[in-house]
């Protein structure tokens, strides 16, 4: 196996192993539309950070930029006057405009928008694997230390805060940790297809299971397949890789809507 | 809602009544800790366990969970309660699974699971026809002398309440009037409120109920005047 093949596969396993139990989160919370807010303003930083001249690195720029957009989302996501998706499709689809148009603008910098739409799995360095897998390490840790609070907000954020639970602060927690990890996944997966990692094997695994932790760790195990599957499919038949992880995800979806 | 003073003592059972929009469940919620009040207090016996049943609760088909691992999230389930709850052979099932009498059950049993010294239920009786709302009611009634613990309730339906509750408070913005079921019925805030066709038969039904069982006036707790162990909130 070539190193670069290698490199992408590490990474992307390492990836799907955080977007398992997220996903799983997301899909009990209905955050979908959330975590695709959050990735569409993370072109932003892109933008940024090409207008910085490199100043500011790639990744910290979308990292800043989704953090920003995370809490602003925390903060007004209960204005009443509005529904939750049309505050979420203003931010998202604004942001992306910006950023395309900053992008554009910038005539000095070619860039291949392409590689943060769709994302550019076969492009990662070690350096960008080592930071993948100290986030996994630091996300999977959070997740274990804060699951009991995690579900109980899921399941019923009122029993949950007379039994106890600081709402607010999980839901933040939650919030914040799915802000880093699509941040950090946009070089992989891109800025369309990021929420598709997290809610096609969620609920995959959903299907299978019977409890919380089960569909966790199971969607874990489908994101892992369907990453590694669509790597090997784009190398053989030569497609862009972010696509086809997401077409392999979506066929493990109806493959298990059929075997359930 | 202003000028809002209720107090809860330990084992007593209480009523919250009022037309809709009167800030009930406001006032649940504000002594829950849910929602803080823009002035005022709520004052709590220390290390208070409050057990809460919410008015609403829809369980998300998406999240996979068995009535078992629901419960002992939140805490130790005792057998003999569930039994008595007749929660013990649904055991097994998906909670998302359950028929609304079923889940009414399951909550139940989980706001005991902690030994509460305080019951809240928001509306227990909403979608429960009179014959379901009258068993409810004795099933509170048993287990609230069984275990110890003090009710309050919030409920628009005033059947409950004549049944029930040893004091109600009726709630429209401000507590318009407090006391025994018999007392409130008779009051003139209660009766522009509710009509006097529903607040004669709250003070009717509560004295032929009383009847019934041969006590006398006497032994319902009248003013209560006893330390705060429970809520206050003004």
């Amino acid at each position: 196996m070539d190193e670069f093949v290698l490199r992408a596969l590490v990474g992307a396993l390492i990836l799907a192993v955080m977007m398992g139990p997220l996903g799983a989160l997301v899909v009990w919370r209905q955050m979908a539309y959330f975590g695709d807010t959050i990735a569409h303003a993370a072109l932003l930083g892109v933008a940024v950070s090409l207008l910085s001249a490199g100043a500011v690195p790639m990744t910290l720029a979308m990292l800043i930029v989704a953090l920003i957009v995370a809490l602003i989302l925390a903060r007004y996501a209960r204005d009443t006057r509005f529904h939750a998706d049309t505050l979420l499709g203003i931010i998202a689809h604004g942001t992306l405009a910006l950023g395309v148009m900053l992008v554009a603008m910038s005539h000095n910098i070619r860039v291949d928008m392409n590689a943060y739409l769709f994302g550019d799995i076969l492009a990662i360095d070690w350096m960008d694997v080592s930071v993948l897998a100290a986030l996994a390490a630091t996300i999977l840790a959070l997740l274990w230390w804060r699951w009991r609070a995690l579900l109980m907000v899921a399941i019923d954020p009122a029993i949950a805060a007379v039994e106890g639970v600081h709402v607010a602060r999980t839901h933040l927690l939650l919030t914040l940790m799915l802000a880093t990890v699509i941040a950090v996944a946009i070089k992989l997966t891109g800025v369309l297809l990021m929420t598709a990692l997290l809610v096609m094997p969620a609920a995959a695994a959903r299907y299978l299971s019977h409890t919380p932790l089960q569909m966790a760790m199971r969607a874990a195990l489908l994101a892992m397949v369907s990453v590694s599957a669509g790597l090997f499919m784009s190398l053989n038949i030569d497609a862009p890789s972010g696509p086809a992880m997401v077409v392999c995800a979506a066929l493990l979806f109806v493959l298990c809507g059929f075997f359930r | 809602m202003h000028e809002v003073s209720a107090q809860v003592n330990a084992g007593e059972m209480v009523t919250i009544v009022g037309p809709n929009g009167a800030g009930k469940t406001t006032l649940l919620k504000c002594l829950l800790g849910l929602e803080t009040a823009d002035y005022g207090e709520v004052i709590r016996a220390p290390d208070l366990r409050i057990g809460y049943v919410p008015q609403q609760f829809k369980p998300q088909a998406s999240l996979p969970l068995n009535v078992e691992s629901f419960l002992t999230l939140y805490g130790k389930i005792n057998p003999s309660i569930a039994a008595e709850l007749n929660v013990g052979k649904l055991m097994k099932q998906q909670l998302s699974s359950l028929s609304g009498g079923e889940l009414r059950r399951v909550l139940l049993l989980r706001a005991l699971l902690n030994a509460p010294q305080l019951l809240v239920l928001d509306e227990p009786t909403a979608g429960v026809d009179v014959s379901g709302q009258g068993e409810l009611y004795r099933l509170l009634k048993r287990l609230s002398e069984q275990l110890g613990f003090a009710v309050l309730m919030v409920s628009h339906d005033l059947y409950v309440v004549m049944a029930s509750t040893e004091r109600v408070i009726c709630l429209n913005h401000h507590v318009c009037c407090e006391g025994t079921p018999q007392k409130v019925g008779g009051d003139a805030s209660f009766r522009a409120l509710f009509g006097d066709d529903l607040a004669n038969q709250l003070a009717l039904y509560h004295h032929h109920h009383t009847h019934e069982h041969g006590l006398g006036d006497e032994d319902y707790p009248h003013e209560h005047h006893h330390d705060h162990t429970g809520h206050h909130h003004g």
